[in-house]
């Protein structure tokens, strides 16, 4: 699915240039479920956002499904994002002025979806994290749990290829992360997807396939622990 | 999804949406209010000029009287005061003179009334004669040896009215185009050689004076066939009758004026023309002056000439000033919100939203605005242009004072009505300001406040569009 190869990114910081990513080389299978922990601000985040094209390196390749992502023009990196891609942030990143359901909608706007075909999709993620009776509520009407079932409904109402968490559980309680990521755990089963996932929670990391480990901007790859 | 997400985000900062708005609604409201004063005082202007000048005439051309030629001091009377004081008419004799003349104006010949409508551009030509019809009453008082002049003066009654000679075969163009016929009919191709009079309506009832009447002009009897009301602020002539009756018993001095006119009065083929026309007619006839309405619109003072000034000069800078600090304001405000609003759509580019469509719903929500602020702009306009025409005072437009050695000596030539207003003393007429708020101004106020929320959603749409989506996460992951 994904291959990395010498991977830098470099950015300026207070006149000072940064060097998030120091040669990143990795590949994902298809199906994969990645876990990538590592202390905050050693290249984490950027990884997941140059996998997902959201940035692109200073130097080195990306490969998406056979197709150099960094060679791409930022118009069909937008339509791959739009197609294959889902993300789902630590903090939820709803739009306070939508409905749980129209935030789902939102996904499908840029691939052209009918309004009915829309609503009806929207209902059926919403569904399946076990939302379907909060379709109308407003984010600030959810709690904390709930918004991240949303976001994972945006997430996944496109039907992505893959599915990038940014600290998916980091604003939630024990409880709910359990949840969370039972249910994510879950929906990777059962959809096939590949995911990758970046944590400070080795509890949350010890349930994917493989570990990676950033510092220093290198990433390390072990198997999983258990 | 793009209506139900812009009622969402309007509804959410609903305050600064409509602090927008009304700013725009402030600018927009100028703009009408504003736009209709100053379009009522060029209203004012148009209609006092008209008044003077005669609609539908771009130019008139007339000839300075000669210096010392004119016999304006005595009215032609000179013999009959000559033959008074020598006795030749006796003492106790009951006079009755009447004579019609050209008072100040030089003649021109058939030659110039050709010359002129053979210059390029002239669509129309007419001649006129604008004449004074005097007439001297009394008996002839006997008169001892050291009374004067005062005792002749106190024996006689003098009575004096204007009089036009009209070329009925074009009433479009002339003294007549200005007014209405209130009474009776206009003089027509057929009564061209008759004695046939149409009367000014205010004339007529100051002198009790109908349609069938006879007026006395020049010593002939005329029918007065019709009553005609002219706009007052153009000092209309009191008595119309055709040209050919005017040049067969009117005079220039002792001398008739058969196929003379003192007026020519030009039509020209499109307003874009009219000044080379000028300039044709000018060097055609060196010694004429051709006069323009801008010529005349220069002499007119007073507080419509003030309220003019002050529409044109401070009214449109203040509204030009309000409405860039509006759409300053606007701009400002949605770039502001589009910051606060980076992390969302940092996501919604996340999500595979193409930038345009992000700019589109920025756009969106601006024009909103500024379509409820030109609502309410159109309707602050309305207000403000009611109490204009509640509140403004009466304007006033002088025309003048300019003495007559400067009217006859640079020959200044305009209508029948402004020859009169510029004849050695100034002429001030009342002019009620109304603001009409037209359909066009609507529309270009409306396109105005679009535009203030066009650019203003621009603005912000550019910001939100240069975003980079990992930055626009980064701020707040």
């Amino acid at each position: 699915m994904y291959q990395l190869t010498n991977v830098i990114k470099k950015y300026r910081k207070g006149g000072a240039t940064v060097a998030a990513l120091q040669g990143v080389d990795l590949v994902i299978d298809d199906g994969e479920w990645l876990a990538i922990q590592g202390p905050t601000g050693h290249g984490k985040s950027t990884l997941l956002q140059i996998i997902g094209g959201l940035d692109r390196p200073t130097s080195g390749t990306v490969e998406f499904d056979g197709a150099s992502l960094t060679g791409m023009r930022e118009r069909r990196v937008t339509k791959v994002r739009a197609r294959s891609i889902g993300f789902i942030f630590q903090t939820f990143n709803l739009i306070p002025t939508l409905s749980a359901a129209e935030n789902v909608e939102a996904a499908l706007v840029p691939l052209h979806v009918g309004a009915a075909a829309r609503k009806a999709r929207a209902q059926q993620a919403l569904a399946a994290v076990g939302l379907g009776d909060r379709l109308r509520h407003l984010p600030s009407e959810l709690s904390g749990g709930q918004q991240q079932r949303v976001a994972i409904a945006r997430a996944l109402v496109k039907d992505p290829k893959v599915l990038l968490a940014d600290e998916p559980t980091g604003n939630l309680d024990e409880d709910t992360r359990d949840e969370i990521i039972g249910l994510l755990q879950r929906l990777w089963r059962s959809r096939g997807l590949t995911m990758v996932l970046v944590t400070h929670d080795s509890s949350v990391a010890s349930r994917a396939q493989r570990l990676g480990l950033m510092r220093n901007g290198l990433l390390s790859v072990t198997k999983a622990p258990t | 999804m793009f209506l139900t997400y812009l009622r969402r985000e309007l509804r959410r900062r609903l305050r600064q949406a409509i602090f927008i708005s009304l700013g725009l609604a402030l600018g927009v409201g100028l703009v009408i209010t504003v736009t209709a004063a100053s379009n009522g005082v060029k209203n004012s202007q148009s209609s006092v000029l008209h008044a003077l000048y005669g609609v539908g005439t771009d130019l008139t051309v007339t000839q300075p009287a000669k210096q010392g030629s004119s016999a304006a001091t005595t009215f032609g009377f000179t013999q009959d005061i000559k033959d008074i004081r020598s006795g030749v008419i006796a003492a106790g004799t009951k006079i009755n003179i009447s004579n019609l003349s050209t008072v100040q104006y030089g003649i021109l010949g058939p030659a110039a009334l050709d010359k002129v409508a053979r210059q390029p551009g002239v669509t129309g030509t007419v001649g006129g004669l604008t004449l004074t019809d005097a007439t001297v009453t009394g008996t002839v008082p006997s008169i001892s040896a050291g009374q004067g002049a005062a005792s002749y003066r106190s024996s006689f009654t003098t009575n004096s009215f204007s009089v036009a000679g009209v070329d009925v075969s074009n009433g479009a163009l002339g003294p007549l185009s200005a007014g209405r016929i209130t009474s009776g009919h206009v003089l027509t191709r057929r009564e061209a050689n008759s004695d046939d009079a149409l009367v000014d309506a205010d004339y007529a009832t100051q002198n009790g004076l109908k349609v069938n009447d006879a007026v006395d002009v020049g010593g002939t009897n005329f029918t007065i066939v019709g009553l005609i009301s002219a706009p007052q602020e153009g000092n209309p002539p009191d008595v119309y009758i055709p040209l050919a009756k005017a040049q067969g018993i009117g005079k220039n001095g002792s001398a008739g004026l058969a196929h003379d006119v003192d007026t020519i009065y030009v039509t020209a083929a499109s307003s874009a023309d009219i000044g080379s026309v000028q300039r044709e007619i000018a060097a055609a006839l060196p010694s004429a002056t051709v006069t323009d309405s801008s010529d005349l619109a220069s002499e007119v003072t007073g507080s419509l000439n003030s309220a003019s000034s002050l529409a044109n000069n401070l009214g449109r800078w203040l509204s030009v000033a309000v409405l860039i600090a509006a759409f300053l304001l606007a701009s400002l405000l949605t770039m502001a919100a589009v910051s606060r609003r980076v992390r969302e759509f940092g996501t919604l580019k996340a999500l595979g939203w193409p930038s345009w469509r992000i700019v589109g719903q920025v756009m969106g929500e601006s024009i909103a605005v500024g379509i409820v602020g030109a609502a309410a702009g159109v309707g602050l306009g309305f207000g403000g242009a009611a109490l204009i025409d509640r509140l403004a005072p009466k304007l006033s437009a002088t025309v003048g004072p300019v003495n007559t050695a400067s009217v006859t000596g640079s020959g200044r030539a305009l209508g029948t009505g402004a020859l009169k207003a510029l004849d050695g003393y100034s002429h001030t007429v009342s002019v009620t300001l109304t603001a009409p708020v037209t359909v066009d101004l609507i529309l270009l106020a409306v396109a105005l406040a679009v535009a203030g929320g066009l650019i203003a959603g621009m603005v912000g749409g550019w910001r939100a569009a240069r975003l980079r989506p990992a930055a626009a996460l980064a701020r707040v992951d």
